[in-house]
């Protein structure tokens, strides 16, 4: 699958596509996919990404937001992004129904690294929304099961509602990805664990490491104890790759608001292998 | 995607010269090629880059005195149009104009259609730019051209702008050009090269199109002795740089050093004011600002000049990265001399001082890069 951004995006990085709500799956209090289509049906088409890269999504008269593709054609065959309200553009959007106009331009960004990863052990460790820019690599490793060794999904969140696309657990189970979830706190009802993400980590079977590949996001400073923890299972600083967020504007590499050290996190990352990052994600304020 | 960048080649006509009082002719011919020429001029008391339609808007006889935190005009005892060195402006403010509408969106029948708002600036001819700024121009392009993706606003007006440099024949106390090989010299990346001479200018061809412009100038050959005073003239400047930067290892020494003491210390004196970003001509940060009409149906998205030192320049769920002045200034300090090369495999800094003239506290980098090397890990 050759990715490229849509040509008339290339000549001006700025210009954005008209897309429309199609329909709205409600997921946990504040967060909802948004199934999107083109209005134009070439570009509808035409469209292609990879796992785990973003699009600015723009909300005219408040502005734009990085969002990743949760999940690439679904089964009405839209685009799928799945938002937290968080600001004055997701509040604008979850103010909008079906039907409802917005601006969309992309993908940008790296992806996560399946091909180059065939044969491995894929570990999938998530936080919070971090799930979402997971989902298109969870639904890559079910529909291409043979070409990986084991496949899990370690998943946290703060409360058992918040945990994202709990519908889909049994199918994904059913297809062989072990998946298991925790949270900071119980609610009436949660018979599952209790406890941090890199808990899950600590206490997972006998990895081989030598064969292993992580794939992380969510909260840094969840990232940062999710590390410590492979590393204390024996994976190597390579075989970690993490999507990061900064403040992104162009997703171009031209405003410069993103920089994380060398990188723009726009268009170097979001995901980088997390040897390459690493001298600058420790430094604090950077 | 990439663009090709103007083609210039090494001089390889002979120099001519070109007498003062002919050089209206040069403006008039420009202007007449449909050219908008930029150059020099007196405004609230700095040299600063506008239109310059006869040889009065220049800056006749007028220099500048610089050093840290300090600007002034002063007469000079002759005449000399380009009797200075630079000032505020710098050419970016024309390629990559301070505000700029990059895109519109219109709601028609409650659907969003977006637009690109061409630019339809004609094409400039910059006069008067100096070996620091013909490499700050190469810089951008590497931001704005030569990169993965491509700014059209710059990438349009940069392949149509005329470059028309003018040697230095003197220095401020806060050039250091000579420390970033950038300077004094225009050796490149010109139409035209001009080094200024009491009553002529001589003059070098840098391409074509410069070519082009001398064949159709009163010009005459240049003579051996007027190509020595030239020489001369352009030594001055090189003999009154005093200031160094020592780039040895610098990127290694800066991303190296990034819990350094001295981030701390410059952070007491550091306003975060931006003005050194301003000023800077190769910063290139920016944002987009939705302005919308009354009725909200036509919306503008205004692209502004941004600086890394203003506070929600880092801004990201709800908090601020970069919530001190230590970690602003460290930003900005390491990316125009370190991770700079990793991203354009040049460096951001072209010596040519303005960050320190305009430091309203009158910080210096080279004396910080100074004293992070003297601690340096």
């Amino acid at each position: 699958m050759s990715v490229r951004p849509l040509c008339a995006i290339a000549e001006n990085p700025w210009l954005t596509q008209t897309v429309e709500i199609d329909s709205i799956t409600p997921e946990v209090p504040g967060v909802a996919t948004y199934h999107l289509r083109f209005r134009d049906a070439t570009q509808h088409a035409e469209y292609r990404y990879q796992a785990g890269q973003f699009n600015m999504l723009y909300l005219p008269g408040v502005g734009e937001i990085p969002i990743s593709l949760s999940a690439g054609l679904d089964r009405q065959g839209t685009w799928d992004h799945t938002i937290r309200v968080a600001g004055n553009a997701t509040r604008k959007l979850a103010g909008l129904g079906r039907g409802g106009s917005l601006g969309l331009r992309g993908p940008y960004g790296s992806s996560w690294p399946l091909d180059a990863c065939a044969g491995a052990d894929i570990l999938l460790v998530a936080g919070g929304i971090g799930l979402a820019p997971l989902r298109p690599a969870v639904y890559h490793l079910l529909a291409a099961r043979k070409r990986f060794g084991r496949r899990t999904l370690l998943y946290g969140g703060r409360t058992p509602g918040t945990l994202l696309y709990g519908r889909e657990y049994d199918a994904w189970s059913g297809d062989g990805l072990d998946v298991q979830t925790t949270v900071d706190r119980s609610e009436p009802g949660w018979l599952g664990n209790v406890g941090v993400v890199p808990l899950l980590l600590d206490r997972l079977r006998p990895l081989s490491p030598g064969n292993s590949v992580l794939f992380l996001c969510g909260p840094e400073v969840m990232m940062r104890y999710t590390v410590r923890s492979a590393l204390g299972r024996g994976l190597r600083k390579d075989q970690i790759w993490v999507s990061l967020e900064r403040n992104m504007q162009c997703a171009v590499g031209l405003c410069g608001h993103c920089q994380l050290g060398p990188a723009f996190v726009c268009k170097d990352g979001p995901i980088f292998r997390y040897d390459r990052i690493e001298p600058f994600l420790d430094v604090e304020a950077l | 995607m990439t663009a090709a960048a103007p083609q210039y080649s090494a001089p390889n006509s002979a120099p001519v010269v070109l007498a003062k009082q002919d050089f209206q002719g040069l403006l008039d011919l420009l202007w007449s090629q449909a050219y908008r020429v930029i150059g020099p001029t007196v405004s609230q008391g700095a040299i600063v880059y506008d239109e310059v339609r006869i040889v009065d808007d220049l800056p006749t006889g007028w220099t500048d005195e610089q050093s840290a935190g300090q600007y002034r005009l002063k007469r000079r005892d002759d005449n000399a149009l380009f009797g200075y060195v630079v000032g505020p402006h710098s050419w970016k403010r024309y390629l990559f104009p301070p505000q700029a509408t990059v895109a519109t969106a219109d709601r028609i029948d409650e659907v969003w259609q977006m637009r690109d708002t061409p630019d339809d600036e004609p094409a400039f001819a910059f006069l008067g730019v100096r070996a620091c700024e013909l490499a700050a121009l190469a810089v951008q392009d590497r931001t704005f051209m030569h990169d993965q993706y491509v700014d059209p606003i710059y990438r349009r007006r940069r392949e149509r702008a005329l470059i028309i440099a003018v040697n230095c024949t003197q220095a401020a106390s806060t050039c250091f050009c000579t420390s970033m090989n950038t300077g004094p010299r225009c050796t490149r990346g010109f139409d035209l090269a001009l080094t200024e001479l009491p009553d002529r200018f001589t003059v070098e061809a840098g391409s074509p199109r410069g070519a082009d412009i001398v064949a159709q100038l009163a010009t005459a050959a240049a003579e051996p002795k007027e190509l020595e005073q030239a020489e001369a003239a352009r030594r001055q400047a090189v003999d009154q740089i005093t200031k160094r930067l020592d780039t040895t290892d610098i990127r290694a020494l800066l991303l190296g050093n990034l819990e350094h003491p001295r981030w701390s210390e410059v952070a007491t004196r550091c306003l975060s004011c931006t003005n050194c970003t301003m000023v800077c001509p190769t910063c290139f940060c920016s944002s987009v600002k939705e302005v919308s009409d009354l009725d909200g149906n036509h919306v503008e998205r205004q692209r502004q000049w941004d600086s890394c030192f203003n506070w929600d320049f880092s801004y990201l769920n709800g908090a601020v990265v970069r919530n001190q002045i230590r970690s602003r200034y460290r930003q900005w300090l390491t990316h125009k001399l370190a991770s700079w090369i990793d991203q354009f495999d040049v460096s951001g800094c072209v010596g040519c001082g303005r960050c320190i003239t305009w430091c309203p506290v009158g910080i210096d980098l080279t004396e910080e890069v100074a004293a992070i090397r003297e601690g340096a890990k």
